[in-house]
């Protein structure tokens, strides 16, 4: 599948955190939703970031996507800051979030980077919709589509952007079991054609360990701490055998570290049942 | 005047006839159709409903006024109004009344729903707009029609600008009622989308919020256009030598009761027709939604 004939050259951005906090007003004073978050993705990586439910994960992706604008620290991205809702980044939201009088091309042509031209842009967006398996249902509107369709046009969207930087809050978190392990897939595909910089926020963990190169783990801040409670570097290279048994101790640390208890057994108390 | 919809509420917007406007809603589909399409289903059949009622009127006007129940001064026969209708239209002053009215409603009412357009982004979009402008608006509002009659006179005459005027009064309040109470309650999430993707001020306007509120544009149009003809006859009744509303006023100072009910027949008819043109365009913009 050919996916650059008509895009304009496709240039991957490395982004750049420093220190960012971001503090929310509440009944009962300001409360610190991020705290001195430090984070550096390479150009083309993929990041996933995990937390508890209101420890910042949406936030932080706001941050960078420019919906947002953090109280203190720098967020650079290509080495120069972001202001405002940046043309070099691209948001796919929880929910499709398209726009219900518009065909699904129509809203896939939303996403078009503003200055191209209707032959390039029309190309374009075919070619988006060809890859997300949506050509056949091009004419319809959002209402007659199912959600796995609508989450696809969404991400064919964002991808329209042509982005150096694709942000995905939570994109397949209402998905089915089924599509949502088919929306993976694609995502990966699309990453291996087109290796933009992905920050992916996630609450599933086996999403962020098949996924990511990295995976944060976020925290809510108390007292002088960070946001970021530790990061993870995922082993091996994609795509990733969903069965690896070695992923099962990252899952129980990560799931520990979200303060849920897996009662997993390390390999070395392992071999000592068995040593019996 | 009538009471435009109440702004800013959960209150149901209402049409013309009161019912709840399905159109506020671009995802209530109603109840699920009967696969089975019934009688009143096909358009003919519905127009030919639709007839039964002034049909039956038309036959009890008929027998009342042969039978002798009534005077013909108080209640001239069905024959007689025709012949009102006949003689003014063989002077021309039937046409000249019609086109004169129709005239005043048009342009009135592109006047007045242009600016409630634009005074309902202002009003619905930002905070500031809402605060500066809306209390004295709601003031306006409940100014009734027949109010404005003395001042616009004195200030403009008795030629085509007080009554445009009028009319433009008319028509603003209904589109900027409906629609800034609409731009108020745009999904957020829709106006995020716009944002993210680079859209702002004008082009967001025209992009996401105004599409999103097509159906109370619509909506408010329709209201609008049914309250331009009150105001017309208001402003026609007071000062004025040609016209619908003119002819309703000699006719009450001559006896004229034939040319009096050619009147509200006249504009019972031209009523139903802008409303249904609307109507049409309705249909068509809304297809888009459905």
């Amino acid at each position: 599948m050919s996916l650059t004939s008509t895009a304009t050259a496709h240039v991957a951005h490395p982004v750049t955190l420093r220190d960012v906090r971001r503090t929310f007003a509440t009944p009962t004073g300001p409360r610190a939703v991020l705290a001195g978050v430090d984070l550096e993705l390479a150009a083309g990586e993929i990041v996933a970031l995990v937390g508890p439910s209101g420890c910042g994960k949406s936030t932080l992706l706001r941050q960078v996507s420019g919906l947002d604008t953090p109280d203190a620290g720098d967020i650079l991205i290509d080495g120069s800051p972001v202001r405002g809702t940046d043309p070099r980044t691209a948001v796919a939201f929880q929910e499709p979030r398209l726009l219900p009088w518009r065909t699904l091309t129509q809203n896939v042509t939303l996403g078009l980077p503003a200055g191209t031209s209707r032959a390039d842009g029309a190309g374009r967006v075919a070619e988006l919709l060809e890859l997300v398996g949506l050509t056949a249902s091009a004419g319809l509107r959002p209402r007659q589509v199912s959600g796995g369709m609508a989450q696809r046009a969404s991400l064919a969207r964002a991808l329209a952007r042509n982005p150096g930087v694709l942000l995905l809050d939570e994109p397949f978190g209402a998905l089915d079991a089924l599509t949502r392990l088919r929306m993976q897939e694609l995502l990966l595909e699309v990453h291996a054609a087109e290796p933009t910089t992905v920050l992916l926020v996630t609450h599933d963990v086996e999403e962020a360990l098949y996924l990511a190169d990295r995976v944060v783990l976020l925290r809510t801040p108390e007292g002088d701490e960070t946001s970021i409670a530790r990061v993870i570097d995922v082993p091996g290279t994609r795509p990733r055998d969903r069965a690896d048994a070695t992923f099962a101790g990252l899952r129980a640390e990560l799931l520990e570290g979200l303060g849920v208890p897996t009662h997993h057994i390390g390999p070395a108390e392992q071999d000592k049942h068995h040593s019996i | 005047m009538s009471a435009p919809p109440v702004a800013g509420t959960s209150t149901p917007i209402l049409d013309q006839e009161g019912r709840p406007h399905r159109a506020f809603n671009p995802f209530d589909n109603g109840s699920p159709r009967p696969s089975s399409k019934g009688p009143l289903d096909r358009r003919g059949t519905r127009t030919v409903v639709g007839l039964l009622l002034p049909l039956a009127l038309l036959a009890l006007w008929q027998w009342v006024t042969s039978a002798g129940f009534v005077a013909p001064y108080q209640l001239p026969s069905p024959a007689s109004v025709w012949d009102a209708a006949v003689d003014l239209a063989e002077r021309g002053l039937l046409g000249q009344y019609v086109a004169i009215s129709t005239q005043r409603v048009l342009i009135g009412f592109a006047i007045g729903s242009a600016i409630g357009l634009v005074l309902s982004a202002v009003v619905g979009l930002s905070r500031l707009g809402d605060a500066l402008l809306a209390p004295t608006l709601g003031g306006i509002r409940s100014v009734p029609s027949l109010a404005w009659v003395p001042l616009l006179i004195l200030w403009m005459g008795i030629g085509e600008d007080s009554k445009i005027t009028l009319i433009a009064i008319g028509a603003f309040f209904p589109v900027y009622t409906t629609v800034a109470a609409a731009l108020r309650h745009v999904d957020a999430h829709l106006v995020e989308v716009g944002r993210a993707y680079g859209l702002r001020g004008v082009r967001l306007f025209a992009g996401v919020q105004l599409p999103a509120v097509l159906p109370s544009v619509v909506s408010g149009l329709r209201l609008a256009m049914a309250q331009s003809w009150l105001f017309l006859v208001a402003a026609e009744l007071i000062a004025s030598s040609m016209g619908l509303g003119f002819l309703l006023v000699d006719s009450g100072n001559n006896g004229r009761v034939d040319r009096i009910i050619l009147a509200i027949i006249a504009l019972a008819l031209l009523g139903k027709l802008t409303d249904s043109l609307i109507g049409l365009a309705e249909k068509y913009l809304l297809k888009r939604w459905a």
